[in-house]
Parts: structure tokens; C-alpha cells; sequence
């Protein structure tokens, strides 16, 4: 990593580990993985990847087509280096912006490495930088955590929709007694992020339903359906208050 | 001959390319007693610059999905979802089952936690989508932006959407709601566990040289030029280079597409938030 002429060695790591329950598609009847190929949807006959052209669409219909030369010719230079490009407050970056998180970690020198993740602390700042990786040019904040940094892909302008572009929704504007409800309200709700206090209890559900169905019971399913009832917004307010205040008590 | 119907049956998201005017998922928001119905929009799209795979002639092609001990193209009634136990053993997962494991309940967005935004490490961030009130919740959903605005904090919960629960934090943009999905917990790795050494004692003048490094290098805003799409501005040049040369280029007869014409998401959204959603 270089920021002017000065270099911290890093080496980059996931920081994520996607827990989702994966399905993969098979076929009904032989119960195995399928595969995909690429057809022509005209004549159902597979083209193989060596007949296949990239081309980009300018008109319905129109294509453009590049070749395999030209297009890496688009790929930028390879290079091991992450330069930081600027320092700026946290809040410069949205939450929209943030991608993918990787840990960077020291390789050989460890005290510029925990000597910079200090200096981003105390200068409350996060670092934009720029790379290439997998042969991609990535944008990223360079940031501290705890006592670590922290790389994050970031999208670019193109790719986030800007609420500053939309306009506000209709309708009427709540009155005073209603907004200081729902004030009251938010703040019984008021606390502190812990994201342990939050579980996936669904995929628990899912991957406890699959583990009955291997063993080859069929576990019964209800389909829970519960009445909302229609009140006038101040009254649920005022009765949501009663409640929280009562739990609290 | 028809054109067949293009098979997918991943359930990931669809790129939030905005394709469709219908709204990514609808439900409802709720706060104390009080329920907000909502529709969901992607917040985020994905490649504006998509290459199109061709023939040697330049006809479109399409992505199948086919047996490989057939060798038969397969339809989406020809495949079912499975969970794989030991190689090559599956349990079979229906679309069906999947819904009834989600109670009711759960799929309501449920704010159960108001917090500071800029408490929530970034390190939780994952994908960004928009809220827009469906008809008749205007008043509501007024009120509870405004609210959160005022107090200047995100509302956290966890739902199911699609066959799989996300936490999210909800919180006011210019009187739009933002949802912005978040990482469980488990899904982030620690530095212990990546293996990260632990900080030790470090030469404060080392620090202070960082310091200084930052200091001399900062600005009060971020560079917009930053955040550009260089390649794909690179890739859109080339093929506009190419167009004024006549190079290169194929006409082929594309059949009428219903899910070829993109709209523009931000178009969507606009009608959506005030409150002319056609109905789908």
C-alpha cells in the first residue's frame, strides 16, 4: 500500500463468510446437478465457447462487437499496489457506497501497519484508495477498525440511486401531536447497535426442516396468517406507547 | 418458432438492473402498533455496460440450463431446488415449503431497535434498496421519515424476503427511506479469525509520522472523480469509435422482448413516490 512515497506492506483477506443456505438446482427427475450451456434460442442448437462473440448493444438489435484483443485491451495493468489517493471525514462516504469489506493484514512490517490503523483513528478519517485486482479497477475506503484496517470495495456513482434525485413522497405532512407520539415512541425504542442481538433464525428454521427431510420425516407446515386491524394513526400510536412503556416498567 | 422462456430459477437478487416497473418485493413496515405497507425498490444497479453473448453470426444467445445425462435443455417445471447433504445427495426444497417456514410475522420489517447511523460499522453494509409507501400508507410513512429525521437515527430489523431473512437498517434520505440490508453477524469474520496478528506496542513518533501523512493528504470532501466507472466509460468510447466506422457490427432481427425494454428504476420510483403507481 502506498500513500505519497511512503509504503506499508499489506496482504488482503475476506472479511466476510456468506452463511446463507445454498441451494443448487437439479434436475426433478435424475436428482443431480444440472449444467448451462449457451444456445441459440432460434434453433436450440448450443454454441460452443469458442464460436461465442461478446457484443454490445447499441440499438435493439444493433451490435457492436468487441473482440477478445480489444477488450483486454480495456483490462487495466496489473499491478500489487494500493495507492491512497485522499484522506476525508467518515461521512463523506454513504452507506450505499460500501461493497465487499477485506481485512488488510501486515506483511513483514508490523508497526507501520498498526501505526497507520492508529493515525486513522485519532485524524478520524478514512483513506480512498485505488487498486486493481482480478484484473477489475476498484475504488476503496481504507479505514480502521478497532485496532485493524479495513479495505472496502466501494460502487461507483452510476451504480448507487441517489435519494437527492427523487422527489419526496406525496401525501399529507403528519401533524404535531402525531410526530410527538411517534418521537416518544422511537425513543422507548432507542438503543444501541449489537449486531448479536440479531440471529437468522429463518436459515436455523430452513436448515432444521432439511435435516428432518433427510431423515425422511415430513415435517408439517402451517401457514400462519395473523389479522391486521385498521385503527386511526394517533390510537395505535398512543396504545403502542401504553405498551412499550408497561414492558419497560 | 416461439421464443422460449428464458429459465432461471437462481434466487439471487436480479442485479437491481431495473428492469420491470413492479416493485422488487411489497410488505410492511412496522413500528410499535403502527403498520406501514411498502414497496421495494433496488437502490443500487449493477454494469451499465452489459455485453451481450453472440453466435458467430451475431444472434443473441441464451443462457439454458440442461442435463448432462440427457443432454436435454430443461425448462423450470424440469427442476427442483436441493440442498446437497454428502456429494452428490440432495434433499429436495420446495418453493412452497420455503414460504410456510417464514411465519407471518417474520415478514413484516419489524423496527425493534432505533440506533445512531454512524454507530453501525460499515463493515455490516451489503446491498441498498428503497422504500416507497404503497397506497394509503403516505401518512404513515411521512410520519415515521420524519420522525426518524428529526432524531437522526436508523430503525433496525430483520425479515424474510425471498427465502431468506436480512437484517437492515431503515433510515431517512431527503424524506425517502433507504433500506440497506446488513451482514449477520456470524458472516463476519474476525481478525482472530482470519488470522491477524494482535497490535502491539507501537513508537509514538511513528504514529505521529502517520499523522502528519494523513493531515497533509486529507480533504473536506471526496473526489467525485473518484468514484467514476473509468472502464466502463472506456468500453462505451470503443464502441462508439467502432459505430462511426461501421466496424464490426451486426443486425440481426431480435424477437419482440416483454422483458427487453428496460425502464429506467428511477422513473419507477418517481411515479411510485407520488403516489401514480400504475398497477401491475
Amino acid at each position: 500500500m502506498k500513500i505519497n512515497s511512503t509504503k506499508v506492506p499489506v496482504k488482503l483477506y475476506s472479511a466476510v463468510q456468506d452463511q446463507t443456505v445454498r441451494f443448487h438446482i437439479l434436475d426433478a427427475k435424475s436428482k443431480m446437478r444440472v449444467k448451462q450451456h449457451m444456445v441459440d434460442p432460434e434453433t436450440d442448437k448450443e454454441i460452443p465457447n469458442d464460436e461465442i462473440q461478446k457484443g454490445f448493444e447499441v440499438e435493439p438489435g444493433t451490435f457492436v462487437i468487441l473482440d477478445k484483443e480489444e477488450l483486454e485491451a480495456l483490462e487495466p495493468e496489473a499491478s500489487r499496489e494500493i495507492e491512497i489517493e485522499q484522506f476525508v471525514p467518515p461521512d463523506e462516504v454513504a452507506p450505499e457506497f460500501y461493497d465487499r469489506p477485506y481485512y488488510l493484514g501486515p506483511d513483514g512490517d508490523q508497526t507501520a501497519y498498526f501505526a497507520l490503523a492508529e493515525a486513522l483513528h485519532k485524524q478520524e478519517k478514512e483513506g480512498i484508495a485505488r487498486w486493481v485486482m482480478r484484473k477489475q479497477p476498484y475504488v476503496g475506503a481504507l479505514r480502521a477498525e478497532e485496532d485493524h484496517l479495513v479495505l472496502f470495495t466501494l460502487r461507483n456513482a452510476e451504480e448507487v440511486l441517489s435519494a437527492k434525485d427523487l422527489p419526496k413522497p406525496a401525501g399529507r405532512a403528519p401533524d404535531k401531536k402525531e410526530l410527538s407520539m411517534a418521537k416518544q415512541l422511537v425513543e422507548l425504542l432507542k438503543g444501541e447497535f449489537d449486531p448479536k442481538d440479531f440471529k437468522d433464525e429463518y436459515r436455523e428454521r430452513v436448515m432444521e426442516f432439511v435435516e428432518k427431510k433427510a431423515k425422511g420425516r415430513k415435517p408439517k407446515l402451517r401457514l400462519v396468517k395473523s389479522k391486521r386491524k385498521a385503527a386511526s394513526l394517533d390510537k395505535v400510536l398512543s396504545k403502542s406507547i401504553e405498551a412499550l412503556k408497561k414492558k419497560v416498567a | 418458432m416461439p421464443r422460449k422462456k428464458r429459465t432461471t430459477k437462481s434466487r439471487s437478487h436480479d442485479g437491481g438492473n431495473g428492469r420491470g416497473a413492479r416493485p422488487f418485493w411489497s410488505g410492511t413496515l412496522t413500528f410499535g402498533l403502527v403498520s406501514v405497507p411498502v414497496d421495494l425498490y433496488p437502490g443500487n444497479r449493477t454494469n451499465r455496460a452489459p455485453l451481450r453473448m453472440l453466435g458467430p453470426k451475431g444472434e443473441p444467445l441464451a443462457r439454458r440450463y440442461y442435463s448432462e445425462q440427457t443432454g436435454r435443455d430443461l425448462s423450470d417445471e424440469d427442476m427442483v431446488r436441493g440442498y446437497e447433504l454428502d456429494k452428490d445427495k440432495y434433499v429436495v426444497v420446495t418453493d412452497e415449503e420455503l414460504e410456510r417456514l417464514a411465519p407471518e410475522q417474520s415478514r413484516d420489517i419489524d423496527l425493534r431497535r432505533f440506533v445512531d447511523l454512524q454507530s453501525i460499522p460499515p463493515l455490516y453494509f451489503d446491498r441498498s434498496y428503497f422504500l416507497a409507501p404503497s397506497e394509503g400508507s403516505e401518512k404513515a410513512y411521512k410520519l415515521l421519515s420524519e420522525t426518524m429525521q428529526k432524531s437522526d437515527l436508523a430503525g433496525i430489523a430483520t425479515f424474510v424476503m425471498r427465502g431468506k431473512e436480512y437484517l437492515v437498517a431503515i433510515f431517512p434520505e431527503n424524506g425517502i427511506l433507504r433500506a440497506e440490508t446488513m451482514r449477520f453477524a456470524d458472516e463476519i469474520r474476525s481478525p482472530k479469525q482470519v488470522g491477524l496478528p494482535e497490535k502491539k506496542k507501537l513508537p509514538a513518533a511513528t504514529v505521529r509520522k502517520f499523522e502528519t501523512l494523513i493531515r497533509k493528504n486529507s480533504d473536506k470532501h471526496l473526489a467525485l472523480k473518484e468514484l467514476k466507472d473509468e472502464k466502463t466509460a472506456a468500453l462505451l468510447k470503443l464502441v462508439e469509435k467502432k459505430r462511426k466506422q461501421h466496424k464490426d457490427i451486426v443486425e440481426v432481427e431480435v424477437p419482440e422482448r416483454d422483458e427487453g425494454k428496460v425502464i429506467d428504476l428511477m422513473e419507477v420510483l418517481k411515479k411510485s413516490l407520488a403516489g401514480k403507481r400504475k398497477a401491475a
